[in-house]
């Protein structure tokens, strides 16, 4: 088996436990976290895809290391917008679940704020 | 003057910067505001806005001079190396649409925003993030390769998103949150497809890859994983869990934005994957799948929006019905050799999205006023809002009847050319989805505007006075959305010439009252508030006929509707868009 194709498969296990912790994880910040792990996975994919040269035919074509910095950026930014707003959530309410709950407890809520 | 895989472009066309500049002039504008601060960021946005619209309009004219798209090569670098910035029709109609909806929030939100306390900072937010997205949108459209478009439709939704928990309560924090995180999943997605092209074909031009994609397994995995993931961003049944609260919570003027333009985003990168990145590939199975979640999407979406308490939910929902019918053109445009069969249906499709952004950000606008003006938005409560707010209600009922399809507008247009290509390909079925949706449609139009004229038991008496520049906003954008059939359309999408003006005639007329005596019908049967047109019926025998099969209704009508509540949850979304994945990637294979 060549380093090409474990990588390969590590990419696959790392999209496939991100995408189980997105689905199953009732808590934003670990879906944060999920998200970050399967979006590993794709970057690792890009890595296997430049080490192959892809279809063009050079071994370590260089632009999916471009594209993956681009991409680890967009998954930084994407977190912490998350993050911030998961915080705010936090100051705001008890609990940071994302369900809305029984109609109760949201109008416990301070309102006007 | 739709880009054919045949234009292999290497070089920069004249007035390529025109491109650049529509991206760049957005973007230059949320930084200038954040450089010189809070006081000047209306100004400031609203030169930017009138720069963009003259931009958008230079784009149309330069490319009615043009033989072929107007392409820009970044630093003169040819793809696969560099990146290009296209303008085809499709993308030139989208920027000018974008630029008049724009256009009309932001004279909207010029006099909604107050420029006081917590005000002031949501003031200066949302116009930041309204260039964000215009410049987001702009990138979406003129991309010509995908990593780009990923890029752009991150920066969508971290636009979008925040608009969305404007006012920072609790609720509206956590459909952002909700919303982000499902958007999230979505892009990823996509972005595993696109690894996976560029892996099998070294580029991501969409021009190149149109010359090299085969039916390979791995281009349809990768077809079915992007297609999964833009849906899930563009809120196709079943992966809407976020956007009836996103898009009802959201300040008036930033709904307006969210269901008229940002879904378009996503949308429009479908249209380039089906029809440009992979004409014929997906198959005809895969487009009957999309288009049936888009029949699904109909029937959820109208029937739930029936039965809301709120305006502002109602429209929301009835946005997720009209997403629905967007997709119905995929059937009909690839026919069942799956190859690209009516162009006109392409066209169809285009002028259909084009006519909701328009007619509803007008909706939400018109919306926005009632809810200003009463305090409260219940539609039980709307009695009487017609007395003490006319041009609202007006323009309310324009943009209903424009996506109703009252001739000229554009979805009437869109709806004859869908109907034309499903005459012309035998596929009857959704011909029938079409007209369903119509009388739908109808319906919670009907619904609302009945109890808006209807008569109060006491009398109405205004919260607060609404400014009459928004009316007029809402009204303009309504109006701009009834006459679209009437525009030139032949120069830019693939629309027959003149196809408008010969539909005219007793016919249509026909046909109208037709849709609104069905969706009175409907309103009445399935609806949760009783017209106020019923109640002079004291017609026992009447009654005693309506009343059973109007119960039976309500109870179909409330099981639809615990159906949405448990589609919404998450667990059960993230479960659909997976199997969705698989579904589309099978259904892509049978079709070889």
């Amino acid at each position: 088996m060549s380093g090409v194709n474990v990588f390969g498969l590590y990419a696959a296990a790392a999209v496939g436990l991100g995408l189980y912790g997105m689905i199953t994880s009732p808590q934003p910040l670990r879906k944060i976290i999920a998200f970050n792990l399967l979006g590993s996975g794709v970057f690792l994919l890009f890595g296997v895809v430049g080490r192959r040269g892809a279809a063009a035919g050079i071994g370590n074509d260089p632009v999916p290391q471009a594209l993956v910095i681009t991409g680890v950026v967009v998954a930084f930014s994407a977190t912490a917008l998350a993050v911030a707003l998961l915080l705010r959530l936090s100051e705001k309410a008890s609990s940071t679940t994302l369900s809305s709950g029984p109609a109760g407890r949201a109008g416990s809520d301070p309102p006007g704020h | 003057m739709l880009s054919t895989a045949a234009t292999l472009d290497a070089t920069a066309s004249t007035g390529g910067f025109m491109l650049v500049l529509s991206v760049v002039v957005p973007v230059s504008g949320v930084l200038l505001a954040f450089i010189l601060g809070d006081r000047y960021v209306r100004l400031i946005a609203c030169a930017i806005v009138l720069l963009g619209l003259a931009i958008s309009a230079a784009i149309l004219v330069a490319l009615l001079h043009s033989n072929g798209p107007i392409v820009y090569l970044l630093g003169d670098w040819p793809p696969p190396l560099g990146i290009a910035l296209r303008a085809d029709g499709l993308a030139a109609v989208m920027l000018a649409t974008t630029a008049v909806v724009i256009c009309a929030v932001a004279a909207f939100a010029a006099a909604d925003f107050s420029a006081t306390g917590t005000g002031r900072r949501a003031s200066s937010t949302f116009w930041i993030l309204l260039l964000a997205i215009w410049g987001a949108l702009n990138t979406i459209f003129l991309a010509g390769d995908l990593f780009t478009l990923y890029v752009a439709l991150e920066l969508l939704t971290f636009a979008a998103v925040p608009l969305v928990s404007l006012d920072g309560h609790t609720e509206t924090l956590r459909a952002a949150i909700r919303y982000l995180l499902f958007a999230l999943l979505g892009s990823v997605l996509y972005l595993l497809g696109a690894t996976l092209l560029y892996g099998l074909h070294g580029t991501l031009d969409i021009v190149l890859l149109s010359h090299r994609v085969g039916a390979q397994p791995a281009v349809l995995v990768a077809a079915a994983l992007m297609t999964t993931g833009l849906l899930a961003k563009t809120a196709l049944f079943p992966l809407h869990l976020w956007l009836p609260p996103a898009h009802a919570g959201a300040p008036t003027a930033a709904s307006a934005i969210l269901s008229g333009l940002v879904v378009k985003g996503s949308f429009f990168i479908i249209v380039r994957l089906w029809f440009n990145v992979m004409p014929g590939v997906p198959g005809f199975a895969a487009t009957q799948l999309l288009a049936g979640l888009g029949g699904a999407a109909i029937v959820l979406g109208s029937v739930v929006a029936l039965r809301q308490e709120r305006l502002k939910l109602l429209i929301a929902y009835s946005t997720l019905a009209q997403i629905g019918y967007l997709f119905l053109m995929f059937p009909l445009a690839f026919g069942p050799s799956g190859q690209l069969e009516s162009s006109g249906a392409l066209g169809g499709g285009l002028l259909q999205a084009i006519s909701h952004a328009t007619a509803k950000a007008a909706m939400f606008m018109a919306a926005g006023c009632i809810y200003a003006t009463l305090g409260q938005d219940r539609i039980p409560g709307l009695r009487g809002v017609g007395r003490i707010l006319p041009i609202g209600v007006l323009a309310f009922a324009f943009s209903g009847l424009a996506l109703m399809g009252l001739p000229p507008g554009g979805a009437f247009l869109a709806k004859e050319l869908l109907l034309q290509a499903a005459a012309e390909n035998g596929q009857w079925w959704w011909a029938l989805v079409l007209q369903a949706g119509g009388v739908f449609t109808a319906a919670y139009v009907v619904l609302v505007l009945a109890h808006a004229v209807g008569t109060s038991d006491g009398a109405t008496t205004p919260h607060s006075a609404t400014s009459r520049i928004r009316e007029l906003a809402a009204l303009a954008l309504a109006l701009c959305s009834l006459l679209l059939g009437l525009a030139p359309w032949d120069a830019f999408l693939p629309i027959p010439q003149a196809s408008a003006a010969d539909k005219l005639g007793l016919d249509a007329v026909w046909k109208m009252l037709l849709l609104l005596v069905g969706g009175a019908v409907v309103a009445i049967l399935l609806g949760r508030w009783d017209l106020p047109l019923t109640h002079p019926w004291r017609c026992k025998a009447l009654r005693a006929v309506v009343g059973p099969i109007r119960r039976a209704g309500l109870s179909s009508s409330a099981l639809l509707e615990n159906c949405d509540d448990l589609l919404r949850e998450w667990p059960v979304s993230c479960i659909c868009l997976v199997s969705l994945a698989a579904a589309f990637g099978v259904l892509m294979r049978v079709a070889y």
